[in-house]
């Protein structure tokens, strides 16, 4: 009962606030409508007893996504509503697209009868360690590919972005580690009433 | 399965990850601007050599099929078939590129993101099942949108790469969805459980899921109605992306699509067979007629493959053994006709900057008689023209869909070959009948010599081999059926 009321009501922020991120006219609203929905969709897989997702869910989407989202919204600077004049041209179309799109999904909605013979079985073990032996075993191969697609976009950020720009000073660390102390200090004997430079050393 | 085993059967994607993560390791540390050219040399010869080496260890994988990685990875004589195509395409491709006039594109990170591409490549050949396939399909697709816009200079290429990036990603969406219906309703993502669960009376959730992960698929190949970033993609990438591009994805992409077909799909192959003849008809119409009025040679050749694409999914459609030996041909014709397309648009230049438009071909026959000669073959191997490789790709894909019943299908193929023969042979009248308005420079690089005399001789000695190598494909296509 207790968990039923729960459900309505992280499902119903989930919708509200999803729906205010594609209609909110201030593109910060947005991210943080999407953070509230981050957050309810954590309780949702807490209702599920998926509590390593849920953790999963707050620590990396909210915690490191929607604040990505977020800086790049707050310094991007775009302006959404000049961004927004085609829409009401295209929205015709795009009425007809979702409709279709949407017609569809009641459709294999009302075929999908069966789900509790397709969820997976229960092993006895609490779900952080489930996923990981699932993950590190049977899905290693998936596993290492993800590690080789995130290595692509890492050079390939870098490939994009970096540029070498001639007359910059850059710090070679090979050669700062092989300077002695004879080629780079000097001692001085500072007279009084006079500077470094003026005893001629 | 042991360690031992695992490595003996995916020894060819062993060897390119090995390659590629020394790759990274090798221009990281070795960069520094005094030894810049020997980086690049050192960088290109590992590329190379780990095709050459992946390729050559496609030998020692077993004949039958195995089945690696809990069901993940499987190996088959059409899987390896297949990747021999994409590894040679890909050796072609870079070695292209390594003649020293890359158009600002021949850096490290150009080599590494190809051989990372080239391994998606080999693992979407290898998926089993549906999770594979698209974790293989995005280690494609990534460095493919990061090497459309490596001209970072150039807004072309930027756009290119931006708008592939973006429908890539809108086809990735949709792949997504389909296959989250069809794990829903099969309830497991693995090719042969799919199938399993066709046996059964087929729900409409399977069946829509399908057409969202086919719709996906077709982006891939460029198969209308999904081809619209193909000419401008082709047009603003630097021309050797673009003929990597044209070479070798599509070889991959096509097998994805055999795979989940003839194997995942195979029950439901009246739905499927549908959503192929009107790809493969869209296709060769929209590939007919749009080159018509083009004046960029890229862009020509893009409109020329979505029509290529167009006749493979004819054979496709046909949904026999002979369609599918019929699409494996028509693939590898196809690698070498593109191959030797670019390797001849490369040689081009005027004053040291690339030509790109047709007009500029018109008087080739004088000034490079041999490029002009080169060019002229495969032309009129892309119209169809016997007794060259591409006339046998539509032979084969055409009896197959007569065969099947399909005959519409192959009387719409023959006539937008016959549209299409029309701007193949335009190109052939400007290189002989005009003169031309300057004159392109002189040379031709080894390496664009190289591949155009090799695929020149693929094409033209073709038909001396057509027996051994529809026998060889048809026995390794055969387990579908």
């Amino acid at each position: 009962m207790i968990s039923s009321g729960f459900f309505y009501l992280f499902a119903l922020v989930t919708c509200l606030s999803g729906l205010m991120v594609i209609s909110s006219r201030n593109p910060v609203h947005s991210v943080l409508f999407l953070i509230l929905a981050f957050f309810n969709a954590a309780g949702l897989f807490i209702l599920l007893n998926a509590e390593f997702l849920a953790m999963l869910l707050v620590v990396v989407y909210v915690g490191a996504v929607a604040v990505l989202f977020l800086f790049v919204v707050m310094m991007l600077d775009i302006n959404f509503s000049e961004l927004r004049e085609g829409f009401q041209k295209y929205r015709p179309l795009g009425l007809v697209i979702g409709g279709i799109l949407i017609a569809e999904l009641i459709a294999t909605f009302f075929e999908y009868s069966d789900m509790s013979t397709k969820l997976p079985a229960q092993q006895g073990v609490h779900n952080t360690r489930a996923l990981g032996q699932v993950i590190y075993t049977d899905y290693i191969y998936l596993f290492q590919l993800a590690g080789l697609i995130l290595l692509v976009a890492m050079v390939g950020a870098i490939a994009l972005t970096l540029r070498r720009r001639s007359g910059v000073r850059r710090q070679v660390i090979s050669e700062q580690n092989s300077r002695t102390r004879q080629e780079t200090i000097r001692l001085a004997k500072v007279q009084s009433g006079k500077g470094a430079e003026e005893t001629g050393q | 399965m042991n360690l031992v085993q695992t490595f003996s059967v995916a020894l060819p994607e062993f060897i390119l990850v090995a390659v590629a993560l020394s790759l990274v390791l090798v221009a990281a540390f070795a960069n520094s601007s005094e030894s810049e050219a020997s980086t690049l040399k050192l960088v290109r010869s590992l590329s190379l050599g780990g095709y050459g080496l992946a390729f050559l260890s496609l030998f020692m994988l077993p004949a039958g099929q195995v089945v690696l990685f809990n069901g993940l990875f499987a190996i088959d004589g059409f899987a390896i078939y297949m990747k021999g195509l994409a590894l040679l395409g890909a050796f072609f491709a870079s070695w292209l590129v390594s003649d020293g006039w890359g158009e600002g594109v021949d850096r490290a990170e150009f080599h590494l993101l190809v051989l990372m591409a080239v391994l998606g490549m080999l693992l979407m050949i290898s998926a089993h099942d549906l999770i594979a396939l698209y974790m293989g399909l995005e280690l494609q697709s990534l460095p493919l949108y990061v090497i459309a816009s490596m001209r970072t200079n150039s807004l072309r290429s930027s756009e290119a790469g931006l708008k592939y990036f973006l429908l890539g990603a809108l086809s990735s969406g949709m792949l997504l969805y389909g296959a989250s219906l069809v794990y829903g309703f099969a309830g497991s993502t693995a090719y042969a459980d799919i199938a399993t669960s066709l046996n059964d009376d087929v729900s409409v959730g399977l069946t829509v899921g399908m057409v969202f992960l086919l719709s996906g698929l077709a982006f891939k190949i460029s198969a209308a109605p999904f081809h619209m970033w193909t000419p401008d993609v082709y047009e603003g990438a630097p021309t050797p992306v673009t003929a990597l591009f044209a070479i070798v994805p599509k070889v991959a992409a096509m097998t994805l699509i055999m795979n989940v077909t003839y194997f995942a799909f195979s029950g439901i192959s009246d739905q499927w067979s549908q959503i192929l003849i009107a790809l493969s008809v869209a296709s060769m119409i929209v590939g007919a007629t749009g080159a018509i009025m083009q004046q960029n040679i890229k862009r020509m050749l893009a409109y020329s493959s979505i029509a290529h694409m167009g006749y493979a999914l004819a054979g496709l459609a046909a949904g026999s053994l002979e369609g599918a030996a019929g699409v494996v041909i028509y693939m590898t014709t196809y690698v070498f006709m593109g191959a030797g397309a670019f390797s001849i648009i490369m040689s081009l230049r005027r004053d040291d900057a690339p030509v790109e438009r047709i007009s500029d071909l018109s008087g080739l026959s004088s000034t490079h008689p041999l490029l002009a000669a080169g060019m002229m073959v495969v032309m009129f191997s892309m119209a169809g023209i016997p007794p060259l490789a591409g006339f046998f790709g539509k032979w084969y894909v055409f009896l197959a869909a007569v065969n099947a019943g399909l005959v519409p299908l192959a009387i719409i193929g023959v006539l937008t070959s016959v549209v299409g023969a029309f701007y193949y042979l335009r190109i052939i009248k400007l290189m002989y009948f005009e003169d031309a308005d300057a004159p392109l420079d002189e040379g031709i690089s080894r390496q664009n010599r190289l591949v155009l005399v090799a695929s020149l001789a693929f094409i033209i000695l073709f038909f001396l081999g057509i027996g051994q190598l529809s026998g060889v494909v048809g026995a390794n296509i055969v387990a579908f059926f």
